[in-house]
């Protein structure tokens, strides 16, 4: 809510004599709304410094927990079939649709702009969504395939999702941003653990609430407040995350993450000069898909037809 | 109704009835077209020289079924082709005999005469060759005719109209019977006609068939189809009699026929053997080949290794 | 009598190996800038082949740049030239392949068999196929007009010398980078002897730098600050050291690291070939192979009947000299790499495994292990868990395909998997749940140029091979920039 708004309402409850409600960002982890286990908060402002909410903020612990939501929401996300995942996709554009004036509020206080352009923001955002729920089901078709080999085989390669990815969302992109990075993340069929920027986690935590109410299965998106650094080095060090965006990361904090990544060998997808208006390439999607193929003998129909 | 996985004492009750016999048969394991010819073809490659190829090139002459099943056989011919088996090269008695002459039933006793002796066996082809395509009374009297004439070995087709429509009981008791009317003097040979059971899978079901029925030996093919002996139908053969004895602790000979014309080729398929049923079956009693033009090319070969020029068709005999 | 197999070695006629190799940089053979050299020996015999040129990170310095600097012309030649080169090179393979197949054998201690039949077929076919991609790039899926990233540095692993030669070059040429390669310390010499293909192909020089060395110039190869592409083949330890090195750099890095691959044998399977399958998957190349199916995980129901069936046929390996063409198992590559097998296999009996192996007498001189498989093996044994990189196969069993899956991907490993069962439906089901590179159902170890290979978890990433394996070489696609 815009300070503009707080102040009016703040007027007219003198007048109604009503308080305005105050929401509690909490974080989304598992599906559920907690508060983080270390009980910290931290004071999010708007552009002009004026205070807006209090956000939780995140202790290595609800990093863990997040990856182990993360983990088990995997194999059920992974196994759903391409058009339910594209159903799904879709149904969170919708439902963005649908509060896309609180988001325009919260984008705007966020990140300082003028309520159209933040309105351009959240209009990019949701048809962010609706690009990548058309992907789900044809990634596999771009980027797989049968292979020629020289023999009585039958080879497919088919892409598969590489398992938890940790995502430093873009710090200053706090909604647009974000969705170009997990939504790429989810499509194909990955997990999220998801670090929403440090200065504006408000639009990221509002998110949570809507992949609530989309048939997004719990866990499948998990998204953490707090401070960047402190987050993501558990996270980037964690044997069971298999891959890392750190699109948020300066680049001492992404140097440092990729050298804890390589422990477990993590993917790794280097911050980049993004604008996030553009409509993306495929990257972001292939940064996070395995390649498997599986070979298997053709033959002859028959002995009759066999060798020498 | 239950069943339960047939085990080596078990193995009387799978002929039991036709549905017994058939869920047995489909029982078995699979055969995967390509890892079998993948490995047929990996075991090709072996490199016979020198001390190694003499050895198998005498073992291959020793194994020949030395074989003439054509319309226009005649005493004469057989009479050739006994003189051949008994002494292959004329002009070293260091040679091996065959180990029998091939012939229908109607010249087992001129091949018999040819042959006496030296110890090479007469086999006759029996049960209405090559098709079998004749009433069982017909099939059985074609046999006992065969060894009243003097048949060392019988070497029968099987009823494969019937094995592909499934009715399995019926080709084993055929079998059976027909191992009943060979009596105690001669050996059984149960041909499959591989190339027209076509697939890997039925001829191993084949394989068992056979067995449980008592054949002495297992047979590829008659030689008279498109597709005979191959290494891969004959190392599924040889896995098939190597299980059965490991199963049952009864011996089963196999004999590939048809098509293996080239020393080489010869060689492959003992190689086969060595390797897949083991040295047991290195041996004219347990392995045979069904061949013709073969067994001119082992003797060229062995004339090469003795002199160490290459030989040529002109000094190997043409019966 | 027995049937013998009377001695069959291949001639070593075809081949002449010189007493002494030089580092190949910017088209000529050089010395070492420390004049340093090392021997490398046949592990079969360990008589010494040749004395090579080792490079240090003054060497490594100087190929670089004669890499950058040939890059300049190399990646703005008409891609349909390139081909061309790329075709040269595949047919002088070709054409020397048994000469390079004795001469691998021999550094190697890997089969005839194997080089003749495998390896240098392989590698004619991998030059073959990315001549064809060099000016089709535009149709590749990775946008129009992709383009190289630079100079790639390249280090490769001793069990497939040339092979993995071939995998990192030609992929990189057809794309329009030059090349810095690191063959191992114990087989430098086919590497050398493709820098002299490179001369008859007519390659521009700088094109394909060759450094024989050890670990040291690997090291300043993949630090080296302008290497724009870094391609690791060997160890799961120095690959993740290599990923430290190149954090925080534009190096675009692909590794392709160990596996303890599982060999899934379910009750319906066709048996004989399974046999088969299990002996290529762990004794092909002596086990010293990253997707090896090291872990047999066979159906409890069918264990007995399985392992009387593996042990017959392991009884009729041969084992012994590697140039005679029916030799099945040859000499392990070094000395380490035997102690390292040697120290595993004792953990496994020290944990109380059961240990096998078929009656086999080893040569004198040389390294050799027999085959030898472990049974009662659980997923707690350090043999169930390490990559052994050996003939040494760990024998485990599963009750459900559920519990199946569930071992095969218990491991920090994912590079391949096998799959044995007449079942269509489980085949499918239970690939899609293997969490691993490659999968073989019904068959196992069975390599192309156009399927792509490569790991999962710490298997590495990138792929290999097919139209994947040029995206390790080309700059990204998407307007988001360079990575």
């Amino acid at each position: 809510m815009s300070t503009a708004e707080k102040t009016e309402k703040a007027e007219k409850t003198e007048k109604t004599e009503r308080l305005s409600v105050f929401k509690t960002y909490k974080l989304y982890v598992g599906g559920k709304f907690p508060r983080s286990e270390s009980g910290r908060v931290y004071e999010v402002s708007d552009s002009k410094g004026n205070w807006l909410a209090n956000a939780p903020q995140s202790s290595r612990k609800d990093a863990r927990d997040a990856v182990v939501a993360a983990r088990k929401a995997f194999g059920g996300w992974a196994g759903a079939t391409a058009y339910n995942r594209g159903q799904v996709l879709y149904r969170v554009a919708e439902m963005l649709e649908g509060r896309r004036e609180q988001f325009v509020r919260e984008v705007a206080d966020a990140e300082g702009l003028s309520r159209p352009k933040a309105a351009a923001v959240v209009d990019a955002a949701v048809d962010r969504w609706v690009w990548y729920a058309g992907w789900t089901d044809k990634i596999a078709q771009v980027i797989g395939g049968a292979n020629p080999v020289a023999g009585p085989y039958f080879n497919l390669s088919s892409p598969e999702p590489t398992g938890v990815v940790a995502v430093l969302a873009p710090q200053q992109s706090s909604f647009l941003g974000l969705v170009s990075v997990v939504a790429p993340v989810i499509a194909t069929g990955n997990t999220a653990v998801v670090i929403a920027s440090e200065k504006a986690p408000l639009p990221a935590l509002s998110l949570g609430e809507v992949l609530a109410t989309s048939d997004v299965p719990g866990g499948v998106v998990n998204v953490l407040s707090g401070r960047t650094a402190e987050i993501a080095a558990p996270l980037a060090a964690h044997q069971d995350v298999n891959a890392i965006d750190l699109a948020g990361a300066d680049e001492a904090l992404a140097r440092e993450l990729e050298i804890a990544a390589a422990d477990n060998l993590k993917r790794v997808l280097r911050p980049q000069g993004v604008d996030y208006f553009e409509t993306p390439g495929i990257d972001r999607m292939t940064a996070f898909l395995e390649t498997k193929t599986v070979w298997h003998p053709t033959g002859s129909l028959g002995a009759s037809g066999s060798s020498y | 109704m239950p069943t339960t996985a047939p085990t080596a004492h078990a193995l009387s009750d799978v002929t039991a009835s036709d549905s017994t016999l058939s869920r047995f048969l489909h029982g078995l394991p699979g055969v995967d077209a390509v890892g079998l010819e993948a490995r047929a073809a990996s075991l090709g490659t072996r490199s016979i020289k020198t001390t190694a190829k003499a050895y198998a090139i005498d073992l291959a002459i020793s194994m020949v079924d030395l074989t003439t099943l054509e319309g226009a056989d005649t005493p004469g011919k057989v009479r050739a082709l006994g003189a051949k088996a008994v002494h292959p090269d004329p002009t070293d008695r260091t040679t091996p005999t065959t180990a029998a002459v091939c012939v229908y039933p109607d010249m087992v006793a001129v091949a018999k005469e040819a042959v006496a002796g030296s110890g090479v066996k007469v086999a006759s082809v029996a049960t209405a060759f090559p098709a079998g395509r004749a009433a069982l009374d017909v099939k059985l009297a074609d046999v006992r005719d065969a060894v009243a004439a003097g048949a060392d070995e019988i070497d029968m087709v099987i009823d494969r109209g019937a094995f592909l429509a499934g009715k399995y009981l019926k080709v084993y008791d055929e079998i059976v019977a027909v191992k009943e009317a060979c009596g105690t003097s001669a050996r059984l040979k149960v041909i499959f006609e591989t190339g027209e059971l076509s697939t890997y899978d039925n001829i191993r079901r084949a394989s068992w068939v056979g067995m449980l029925a008592g054949a002495d030996f297992i047979k590829t093919s008659t030689g008279k189809v498109a597709v005979n002996a191959t290494p891969a139908n004959t190392l599924l053969m040889l896995e098939a009699v190597r299980d059965f004895r490991a199963q049952t602790g009864t011996q089963v000979g196999v004999k590939p026929a048809g098509g293996i014309r080239t020393t080489k080729d010869a060689i492959k398929f003992l190689v086969l053997v060595n390797e897949t049923a083991g040295e047991d079956w290195l041996d004219n009693h347990w392995f045979r080949f069904g061949a013709s033009s073969l067994l001119n090319d082992l003797l060229m070969q062995r004339q090469k290794l003795a002199t160490g020029r290459y030989s040529g068709p002109d000094y190997v005999t043409v019966d | 009598m027995a049937f013998e197999y009377a001695p069959a070695p291949e001639s070593r006629a075809i081949l002449d190996i010189a007493p002494s190799y030089g580092l190949f940089i910017d088209g000529e053979f050089t010395e070492a800038a420390d004049g340093k050299v090392f021997k490398t020996v046949s592990p079969s015999s360990e008589e010494v082949l040749s004395e090579v040129a080792r490079a240090g990170a003054e060497d490594v310095d100087r190929a670089v740049r004669a890499a950058r600097k040939a890059f300049v012309k190399w990646s703005a030649l008409p891609g349909s030239e390139r081909a061309k080169y790329l075709f040269r090179i595949a047919r002088i393979v070709q054409e020397r392949s048994r000469e390079l197949a004795v001469l691998e054998t021999l550094d190697n201690g890997k089969p005839i068999k194997e080089t003749r039949d495998a390896d240098l077929p392989l590698v004619a076919a991998h030059f073959f196929y990315y001549a064809g991609w060099a000016d089709k790039l535009d149709h590749a899926g990775f946008g129009a007009n992709p383009k190289p990233l630079g100079v790639a540095g390249q280090v490769i692993p001793w069990n497939f010398p040339l092979l993995m030669l071939a995998w990192k070059i030609a992929p990189a040429l057809a794309t329009g980078n030059t090349v810095v390669l690191k063959p191992a310390e114990t087989t430098p010499l086919s590497a050398l002897f493709f820098a002299d293909i490179c001369r008859q192909a007519g390659l521009p020089k700088g094109v394909v730098n060759i450094l024989p060395g050890y670990g040291d110039a690997g090291a300043a190869l993949v630090a080296h600050p302008d290497v724009n592409k870094v391609a690791f083949t060997g160890s799961t330890a120095v690959g993740k050291e290599i990923a430290r090195t190149v954090a925080g750099t534009s190096k675009k890095l692909t590794l392709e690291l160990g596996g303890k691959g599982a060999n899934i044998v379910f009750d319906d399977a066709p048996i004989d070939q399974a046999v088969e399958g299990i002996v290529t998957g762990i004794f092909f190349n002596q086990g010293q192979v990253c997707c090896a199916g090291s872990r047999l995980l066979v159906q409890e129901s069918i264990q007995d009947e399985l392992l009387d069936s593996l042990k017959r046929r392991l009884s009729t390996l041969r084992l012994g000299d590697p140039l005679d063409k029916n030799t099945d198992i040859g000499a392990i590559n070094s000395a380490e790499q035997l102690a390292r097998i040697t120290a595993l296999a004792e953990r496994g009996e020290a944990e109380g495994a059961e240990r096998w192996s078929p009656a086999c007498e080893l040569p004198s001189s040389g390294y050799w292990f027999a085959p030898t498989l472990f049974t009662n093996v659980t997923q707690a044994h350090t043999i169930a868990r390490d990559e052994i990189f050996g003939p040494v196969l760990s024998v485990l069993t599963f009750r459900t395909p559920d519990e199946a899956v569930a071992k095969a991907n218990n491991t920090q490993y994912g590079l391949s998997a096998g799959i044995w069962t007449e079942k269509g439906s489980r085949i499918l089901a239970v690939a899609g749940k293997l969490r691993a590179g490659v999968v073989w159902s019904n068959t196992f170890n069975k390599f192309d140029p156009a399927s792509p290979f490569g790991g999962y978890k710490e298997s590495g990433f990138g792929r290999e091979g097919g139209r994947h394996g040029l995206e390790a070489y080309l700059a990204p696609s998407s307007p988001e920039g360079e990575r």
